[in-house]
């Protein structure tokens, strides 16, 4: 653990992007004790500029801009971690099973997997949560719908070069169940591209949801970035912060978890690093 | 005769590791002359900084990572590691030149080799295209590549892994350089094209009176084509001398360590088998892989194993030889079912296994167990080895304890320690994970054991230990075995009977000692007469070496 800290900490880029993410998590998990109420609440003039009574200012119902950021926070990273677990968990259970099997599994798992690849993956997410109707769950399950493809090509293609390792025949000599290889052998030797994977699939979770947020098909009764810049774009020439405040909240996250995703890749594939 | 000029003279050169490297130089204090007109053998195993010291001539170290920091190089004079880079350009290629070992990766696939050679000409002379083109084929000729118009327009893929050696050869050579470096030019080739090409090699530096250095780990090169010898030994040069003075009496503890364990071509004498009823029978195996082809296609179809058949009695070992892709791999993997043989039987003790199910099999699974080629691929890197080990037991209902203690004891028999147990791969050296490999077959008491190639990744001091412990394990537990073996010094000393294959059919076999001695299949007899150093015979010590620790 001591030495793959001193590997990510080579990168510099990265550990700042940690430091970021760092502060975004703690936004939203010290945000209610600040801001116990619901951020749909108004609480003053509309229209304050930021650096006022308001430290971010009031949009155009009166609603504390800081309030509605550090409520999102949760909403983002929420949907964001929860989305990517279901994903992966699915892209790496379709992808282990294709890439160890092979033949006609392999054939029908991967088909599928192209058929939910061949539809661009935004437009899907709209009609997804069109179908489902929007709310916190359904904007997940659109997400981990589009998301999971990825994954499964990823890991297929790393179980179908573990599986040929003699470690793993060896294994098969011993008389060893599928199961146990594929679990004990062959997933522990994938799990760092994984990790890297998963970890920029969440950046990938939080701009979809902001999209679908910004269009309206967010949860309506939860506080979003997306649905902020969504709210606040009528009035962006006269009150612009409306908009920029959210939006440079999305970057940093996106921006940090792309970071540290970064930072992970290189820690965790040092032979890559050496070129 | 005036007392000849060396063309390349190395002067205490030493190359500078990056400080975390477990040595502070990869080559410390190297002085080497090499003389027209002969072949210098640098020897070392792996790591001995052999391939270091000749990039280090051509300006190839990566970098700053590794760089020379004392000592000169003089080619004719000039120190290669002080001239400017556009010199060194110009040198390359027409006064020294390279080959490498793997010739697939050393050369561009996108491009013909026609094309590859004629930019090494073009860049360093002056010529019209006609007359290159002529100097090109007349050089395929030279280097009896077959149909040289063909393969002056075809692309390495195309070519045998033979012909694209000589391809590389004639590239090192079209401009007539005086110093020829090759390393380890034979090692990725079968036996029979090494015997070529290091025919071709003597052949070419005699008509041009090459300076040779000449990169190899394999004393048996070393005693076909050397003049003279140099023996390294973590980084440095331990004996060097006339190739019949090292081979026949060398004088360095080490050179001694690494030719006595240099495996004799002469079989030793074996008892006669204890019994007639074979153990392991293989009868009429057939297995063919398809590859391609789809809806629309046949795809092409490879038969790896005709007809296979051959008998073990228990307690022997048969030696499957052959060259690559002659099957022998795929017949150790059906018999150890990991592959699913198309046809025939495989018998153990009387019972056909070729055709049970996963389920049924399992009870045979620890009859028969299997020691890998690979040092490196063959444990899981993300596992303790003892875990690895006691695996096998635990998955056939011992439970964690016993077999974690078998696990340890296990590590001991096969001489390392219990405490290892808690520790992972990469921890380990090539010829400890090939014990422990041994070690996790023998977790699961087999009576047979399929060894595919086990020591032909190990160097040669390593591989004299592995081969002894297989010997040893072999008489402790009564074991019969199928050993898989390119290399027919090995073959000579492990095997009680030998069976020759060649695509995918057993052309010859028969009791060690008689093949050796009288083969009567005209494919053995090429394969015996391409051992490197058959006429050799590494001499024996009557101070048995130590070899070096694994």
């Amino acid at each position: 653990m001591i030495a793959f800290w001193h590997l990510f900490r080579r990168n510099r880029a990265a550990v700042f992007g940690l430091a970021l993410l760092g502060l975004v998590l703690l936004l939203a998990a010290a945000g209610p004790l600040f801001y116990p109420e619901s951020a749909f609440k108004l609480v003053d003039k509309p229209f304050q500029a930021p650096f006022g009574h308001w430290l971010l200012g009031t949009d155009m119902l009166g609603r504390d801009v800081l309030a509605g950021l550090v409520h999102g926070a949760r909403t983002s990273l929420l949907i964001g971690l929860v989305a990517t677990f279901v994903a992966a968990t699915f892209g790496v259970v379709m992808g282990g099973l294709a890439g160890y099997y092979g033949g006609w599994i392999d054939d029908l798992l991967m088909r599928t997997t192209e058929l939910f690849q061949t539809i661009p993956s935004f437009i899907f997410a709209i009609v997804l949560v069109a179908v489902l109707s929007p709310s916190i769950e359904s904007v997940v399950i659109a997400i981990a719908v589009v998301s999971w493809p990825a994954m499964a090509r990823l890991v297929r293609g790393e179980f179908m070069a573990l599986r040929g390792r003699e470690f793993v025949q060896a294994s098969v000599a011993q008389g060893m169940s599928d199961a146990k290889i594929i679990l004990v052998q062959i997933l522990p030797n994938c799990l760092s591209p994984i990790i890297v994977t998963g970890s920029l699939m969440v950046a990938t979770a939080i701009l979809i949801e902001s999209g679908l947020s910004f269009l309206g098909l967010g949860d309506p009764n939860v506080m979003s970035w997306g649905f902020m810049i969504g709210a606040g774009r009528g009035v962006l020439r006269s009150a612009w912060w409306l908009c920029a405040i959210p939006g440079l909240a999305i970057l940093l996250t996106v921006l940090a978890i792309n970071l540290v995703g970064e930072g992970l890749n290189d820690a965790l594939n040092p032979r890559l690093r050496e070129r | 005769m005036a007392e000849p000029t060396p063309i390349l003279d190395i002067q205490g050169l030493s190359v500078a590791l990056p400080s975390n490297a477990d040595r502070k130089h990869a080559v410390g204090d190297l002085s080497l002359q090499l003389f027209p007109n002969e072949i210098v053998c640098v020897v070392g195993e792996s790591g001995s900084g052999k391939s270091v010291m000749a990039r280090a001539i051509l300006g190839l170290l990566p970098v700053p990572r590794v760089r020379p920091v004392a000592g000169r190089i003089l080619l004719e004079g000039e120190d290669l590691l002080a001239v400017p880079p556009a010199r060194l350009r110009a040198i390359r290629g027409q006064r020294i030149s390279m080959v490498f070992q793997e010739p697939m990766t050393a050369l561009n696939p996108v491009m013909t080799i026609g094309d590859q050679i004629d930019e090494v000409v073009a860049t360093h002379l002056p010529l019209p295209e006609r007359e290159r083109r002529q100097r090109i084929l007349e050089l395929f000729a030279a280097v009896k590549l077959p149909d040289p118009e063909r393969i002056r327009h075809a692309y390495p893929h195309q070519l045998s892994g033979g012909q694209r050696q000589r391809a590389m050869i004639a590239m090192a050579l079209v401009l007539g350089p005086p110093v020829l470096i090759a390393d380890e030019p034979t090692t990725a080739l079968d036996v029979t094209t090494q015997a070529q090409v290091l025919t071709l090699i003597k052949e070419m530096q005699g008509l041009r009176q090459t300076g040779v250095l000449f990169i190899t780990h394999d004393f048996g090169v070393v005693a076909e084509i050397a003049d003279r010898v140099a023996v390294m030994q973590r980084g440095r040069i331990v004996e060097q001398g006339p190739a019949a003075d090292v081979l026949n009496r060398p004088q360095h503890p080490y050179t001694r360590a690494l030719i006595g364990a240099v495996p004799k071509l002469e079989p030793p004498p074996r008892p006669a088998p204890s019994s007639k009823v074979p153990f392991l029978e293989v009868r009429g195996l057939d297995k063919a892989f398809r590859s391609g082809g789809g809806i629309f296609s046949r795809g092409r179809v490879v038969h790896a194993a005709r007809n296979v058949s051959f008998q073990l009695r228990r307690g022997e070992t048969l030696g499957l030889v052959g060259e690559s892709g002659s099957g022998k791999s795929t017949v150790a993997r059906c018999v150890i079912r990991l592959v699913d043989p198309d046809g025939g039987d495989i018998l153990i003790g009387g019972e056909d296994i070729a055709h049970l199910g996963r389920r049924a099999l399992r009870p045979w699974r620890q009859r028969i167990q299997m020691v890998f080629q690979d040092p490196f691929a063959s444990l899981n890197p993300r596992r303790p080895v003892g875990r690895q080990i006691a695996d096998g037991p635990m998955t056939h209902g011992v439970t964690a304890e016993a077999a974690m203690a078998r696990a340890r004891s296990l590590l001991e028999l096969v001489g390392l320690e219990p405490k290892a147990a808690d520790r992972y791969p990469h921890e380990f050296s090539g010829g400890q994970r090939q014990r422990i490999g041994i070690a996790r077959a023998l977790a699961m008491d087999p009576e047979i054991l399929v060894a595919d190639e086990p020591v032909s990744a190990l160097d040669v001091s390593v591989q004299a230990q592995v081969l002894e412990l297989l010997a040893d394990i072999r008489r402790r537990f009564g074991l019969t075995m199928l050993f898989i073996t390119h290399d027919l010094r090995v073959a000579a000393q492990v095997c009680d009977t030998i069976a020759v294959m060649r695509q995918g059919e057993i052309v010859e076999s028969g009791p060690t000692a008689e093949i050796f001695a009288r083969p009567s299949h005209p494919y053995t007899q090429t394969l015996l007469a391409s051992v490197p150093g058959r006429a050799w015979t590494p001499p024996a010590f009557a101070d048995a070496p130590v070899a070096a620790a694994v």
